[in-house]
């Protein structure tokens, strides 16, 4: 089976971490996270960096502040056009 | 604010749609409530927007006419008295007074600790999946799958069909266990066949069964891992591992609402009532068994919801899908050397770094909590606790409210919802 094609012209971009980020709509902010330079949400208690885990929910690795709200869960929030996510890591 | 409706449903996977669909079409007003933007729960998750899959595409079309009205972004985070839920929407809540419940709320997979299993790049291996369908660009990075049954070549075959190459497949069962359970497919024709499509399109992937990941490695991020693979050690740089063993109901809710809970699944009778009046469970709550039970279950208990007949066929499919669920739960049930992996040093609680050495001494999941500080954290132990079950055979404890980290403002209860005074807490 081939991938499926994107869908034309239907892009969001959205800044995590002060980076743009351009990426089919739909995608989630945990899935566009793996498109910056690292995939790390968050740090632990000593320093070192963790990133998503389960990819729905449970495990709350991948909180982040999207549009000033924090501990939002990147992997349940669909990215929008001109979202901004800033991780604590 | 508040919603009112005959029956609430609590998740939109295949189970909570079923329900919904029955339920509506025999004319009740039901609630359907998701934590997730979309309906469609894990195995249906983003067909909602692309729809390549027939069956997701008949139930999500049938439920979009059934009347049902959905909610999607809402978590059920309280159960302040028979009747009522408190959820959270976003940045507001409300509470819903409903007159039977479904709850639907699916399941998690089960994470085993070992040395570098919180470096970024280890996830779950449906966890790896489901970011590859949310779009997580994983084209050309190079993937090591560790965990067992159907959902490990499920998770397979998506990373290979969106480009990414799987180096290798790792199934903790023993050779008997898997081909006995394989050969039992047999008696299940669609998923013996789906089963057959995903193996044939990863013929060239390394498989083997008694494997598993002893330790994964990196600096900042995920550089290699290092497997058993029947006694032998194997050594690959990879840029992803999926590694997880399983699944098991996400029972919180059900525990908020004081359903009684029994070898890790929800009880009830042939009516799928919960032992609380007017409350079902359907789905993955009844023990994993795929998503032939949860829609299954699901009709079951939309149609007893809606005080409608049950065709004798759907009783028969209930009891095809749970001998299925039986030989999985078998096949999937973790080897004891996945219980030794961790070290003192390996974390087991990932959001308060609790490392299993504090644990030394703890008898149950309560002292745990007190005087190592597992399971307090964000996740309230949905992770660790999970894997200290299985490590350690304690059981789970009950759900005190919210059963998700919430605001302060979302636990109050409406004046024009409760009917008794709201107690302060
Ligand atoms: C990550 C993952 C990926 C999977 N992928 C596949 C696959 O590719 N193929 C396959 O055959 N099976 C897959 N499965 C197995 C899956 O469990 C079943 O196939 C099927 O989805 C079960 O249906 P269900 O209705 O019982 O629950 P689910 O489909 O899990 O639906 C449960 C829903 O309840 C919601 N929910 C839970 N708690 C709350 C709450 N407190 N408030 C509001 N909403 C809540 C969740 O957001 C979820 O949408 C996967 C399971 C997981 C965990
Ligand atoms: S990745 Fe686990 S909660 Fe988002």
């Amino acid at each position: 089976m081939r991938e499926p094609a994107p869908k034309k012209a239907s892009v969001v971009t959205l800044r995590i971490n002060g980076r743009e980020v351009t990426v089919p709509v739909g995608t989630s902010v945990a899935a566009a996270l793996a498109m910056t330079d690292s995939f790390v949400s968050r740090a632990d208690l000593s320093g070192r960096p963790r990133g998503p885990l389960c990819g729905m929910g449970v495990c709350f690795e991948c909180r982040a502040t999207i549009d000033g709200v924090p501990e939002v869960l990147m992997c349940l929030t669909p990215c929008r056009e001109d979202q901004t996510v800033v991780t604590d890591a | 604010m508040r919603e009112v409706c005959d029956l609430v449903v609590v998740g939109a996977g295949p189970g909570g749609l079923a329900a919904a669909c029955r339920a509506a079409e025999a004319g009740l007003d039901v609630l359907v409530l998701d934590a997730q933007p979309e309906p469609g729960g894990q195995v249906w998750r983003g067909e909602a927007r692309q729809g390549s899959n027939r069956l997701a595409r008949r139930w999500l079309t049938r439920f979009s006419a059934s009347g049902a009205r959905f909610r999607p972004g809402a978590r059920v985070i309280a159960a302040p008295e028979p009747g009522v839920l408190l959820v959270e929407e976003g940045p507001s809540s409300f509470a819903v007074r409903y007159g039977r419940a479904v709850l639907a709320t699916g399941a998690r997979e089960r994470f085993l600790p070992f040395p570098g299993w919180t470096l970024p790049g280890v996830l779950g291996v449906s966890g790896l999946q489901v970011l590859v369908k949310d779009g997580l660009p994983i084209r050309g990075k190079r993937v090591v799958l560790a965990g067992t049954g159907p959902l490990l070549l499920a998770a397979a075959a998506t990373i290979h069909s969106h480009g990414g190459e799987v180096l290798y497949i790792a199934e903790q069962a023993s050779a008997a266990s898997h081909w006995g359970f394989a050969l039992q497919l047999w008696r299940q024709p669609a998923k013996l066949l789906q089963g057959a499509l995903m193996s044939a399109k990863l013929v060239s992937v390394p498989t083997s069964t008694d494997a598993w990941v002893t330790a994964a490695e990196g600096e900042r991020r995920l550089e290699a891992v290092r497997l058993s693979v029947r006694g032998r050690e194997e050594h690959l740089h990879c840029d992803y591992l999926g590694a997880a063993y399983g699944l098991v109901p996400n029972l919180e809710v059900a525990r908020l609402l004081s359903c009684e809970t029994s070898a890790g699944a929800v009880v009830v009778d042939d009516r799928l009532e919960t032992r609380v009046p007017k409350v079902h469970a359907v789905g993955e709550l009844l023990g994993i068994g795929g998503v032939d039970q949860a829609l299954v279950t699901g009709e079951l208990a939309g149609l007893v919801a809606a005080e409608q007949p049950v065709p004798l066929e759907l009783e028969r499919s209930w009891h095809r899908v749970r001998t299925f669920a039986a030989q999985l739960a078998r096949h999937d049930a973790p080897r004891a050397e996945l219980l030794r992996l961790a070290t003192p040093d390996t974390l087991l609680c990932r959001c308060e770094d609790v490392p299993m050495s504090a644990l030394e001494g703890c008898q149950n999941l309560r002292e745990a909590r007190l005087y190592a500080r597992l399971g307090m954290g964000a996740c309230q132990g949905r992770t660790c606790g999970t894997a200290a079950q299985t490590l350690f055979g304690w059981t789970g404890e009950d759900v005190r409210p919210p059963c998700l980290p919430a605001r302060i403002g979302s636990l109050r209860i409406p004046s024009d919802v409760s009917s008794t005074p709201t107690r302060e807490s």
